[in-house]
């Protein structure tokens, strides 16, 4: 990759951070959800599980990671780094690139460390 | 086994004892559920209406087997990579874990008027909803003398992973260096998408190691290869030339289970040694014989929002049975994923809230062409509520570089992290 393009992309996913941010900020965290918006985000959240283990746990030894030990902002990141191709993967730059930010978000707070 | 469910229970009560968001939401969700089939669609359903209404809906699976055993990664043990139990999972984590109650039988019909089932044993189960996941039927009867020879033990499928799984390695085992195992792709849509391919370099990969002068004869009814072809055909340029050998737009017809012989639609008649005949398939038989497969008399037609039957109200069909929206395979990846949004439909509706209305689904899809080596597909698909279907994510999904050991290890994770999202 060329220095233009390493640039192009690093300020895109600083964008794209930025706006995940913004996003986090008006949000809410799972807990306060309302139960029919908690519905959702557990069955949106539900979208990872085949790989990553149910509610983000995977089994032990996995080689998959776990995300129910990443915190939201984790999560996040390298979900934008899959999507923007910041972050090599097998598969996850393929499957980053079918959810939105939003989705990201919520998916992110719902599996999540809150710390 | 053993130490991996013990594993998982441990891993399930830390995750209540730290207050994890296991079970999630609707305690207003109140009603029986009955679930129909203990694939990936229907066990992964009746545990995730239990998680999703915080254990308030009552929700009973119908499966006659006592333990599931995984088509993913089934061909690993046609190939002699790994063994049946390895791949086998038994039901008892759903109702300890989630108190899903499981009855031990077939469903012979069902009264969508009065909303209950009938089961085999004549007893009957009342239902305010019923998620329909009854797989696939294989029609023998398309291929003449086909039923026969399976009935005989001579010509198997193993499309079903089971016995027949079992029953193909020991024939592909017992045959002679120097003989040839021929299997054939059915017209799409079938079950599993590079199930074949795979299949075929499974046992191409046996043969290379152990019996080097055999042959695999790859007969499709398809014009080319219908998953990831660019990726399967290298390999078998690169590992597996001179033992896979691979012949386009090939029909099959007809069987004879005694001589091992194989019939076209137009090219002349070919002997075998093992005869591994797929026919072409349709929806589970109770879909069919219920209405339900309302396409043609094959596919159950739904309205993919909630996957409710167009024919059958408050009778929900998720699996290989529906009729595919563009692009979505036919795989227990994408019956998981088709069970969770069924299952959140169907909490939200028996809470009384409006079912969400741009569901999502992905599929990831792992072959392995070598002992070591896997290639995927992998795809994220987003209910259009213009179109009243899923459509694929413009520029998501995909298929591998090229075939890698590290996807070898994923495959195998993948496929522990599923059969335990699915099952435990």
């Amino acid at each position: 990759m060329t220095d233009l393009k390493q640039g192009a992309a690093r300020l895109l996913t600083s964008m794209a951070l930025a706006g995940s941010s913004l996003l986090l900020g008006t949000g809410a965290i799972a807990s306060e959800l309302t139960p029919e918006k908690k519905l959702q985000a557990a069955s949106l959240a539900a979208t990872c599980a085949n790989c990553h283990g149910t509610n983000g746990q995977g089994v032990e030894g996995s080689a998959v990671t776990g995300l129910a030990n990443l915190s939201v902002e984790y999560i996040k990141t390298n979900m934008i780094w899959f999507k923007t191709g910041q972050r090599p993967a097998t598969v996850m730059h393929q499957l980053a690139k079918g959810y939105t930010d939003e989705q990201i978000d919520i998916i992110a707070n719902y599996l999540g460390k809150k710390d | 086994m053993q130490r991996r469910q013990f594993l998982q229970t441990s891993a399930l009560a830390t995750a209540l004892l730290g207050g994890m968001p296991l079970s999630a939401t609707a305690k207003s969700a109140k009603g029986k559920v009955v679930v129909i089939g203990g694939g990936y669609g229907g066990a992964t359903a009746a545990k995730y209406l239990r998680m999703l209404s915080g254990n308030q809906l009552d929700v009973t699976l119908v499966e006659p087997n006592s333990t599931f055993v995984s088509c993913p990664m089934s061909n690993l043990v046609v190939g002699g990579i790994r063994k049946i139990n390895e791949i086998s999972t038994p039901y008892t984590g759903l109702t300890r874990n989630h108190g899903v109650k499981m009855v031990k039988d077939y469903v012979t019909a069902i009264d969508v008027e009065k909303r209950t089932v009938k089961l085999k044993n004549g007893k009957t189960l009342p239902y305010d909803k019923l998620v329909l996941s009854p797989g696939i039927d294989l029609q023998l009867d398309k291929i003449e003398g086909l039923a026969a020879a399976n009935a005989s033990g001579q010509i198997l499928q193993a499309w079903k992973a089971g016995p027949e799984t079992v029953g193909l390695r020991k024939q592909l085992e017992a045959m002679p260096d120097g003989g040839t195992y021929i299997l054939n792709v059915p017209l799409a849509p079938y079950r599993c998408p590079p199930g074949p391919y795979e299949r075929a370099s499974m046992v191409a990969n046996y043969f290379k190691q152990y019996k080097p002068k055999s042959k695999v004869l790859l007969l499709d009814a398809n014009a080319d290869v219908t998953s990831k072809g660019k990726l399967f055909k290298g390999v078998w340029e690169s590992e597996y030339k001179g033992i896979l050998e691979y012949r386009p737009n090939m029909k099959v017809t007809g069987v004879d289970g005694a001589t091992k012989t194989v019939r076209f639609e137009f090219e002349e008649p070919i002997k075998g040694d093992v005869l591994n005949i797929l026919p072409d398939q349709r929806a589970g038989k109770l879909a069919v014989d219920s209405g339900i497969a309302n396409l043609n008399n094959r596919w159950a037609e739904v309205n993919y929002m909630t996957f409710e039957s167009t024919v059958a109200p408050n009778v929900h069909v998720i699996g290989d049975s529906v009729q595919g929206a563009p692009l979505m395979p036919k795989s227990g990846h994408m019956a998981n994923s088709q069970a969770k949004v069924v299952a959140a439909a169907i909490v939200a509706q028996m809470s009384g809230w409006e079912p969400n209305a741009t569901p999502l689904t992905n599929n990831t899809c792992y072959s392995y062409v070598t002992t070591s080596n896997v290639i995927h597909v992998a795809s994220v698909h987003v209910y259009n509520a213009e179109k009243k279907t899923f459509l694929t994510v413009e520029g998501s999904g995909g298929v591998s570089a090229a075939p890698n050991e590290l996807e070898g290890t994923y495959a195998w994770n993948w496929a522990q992290n599923i059969w335990a999202d699915t099952l435990v």
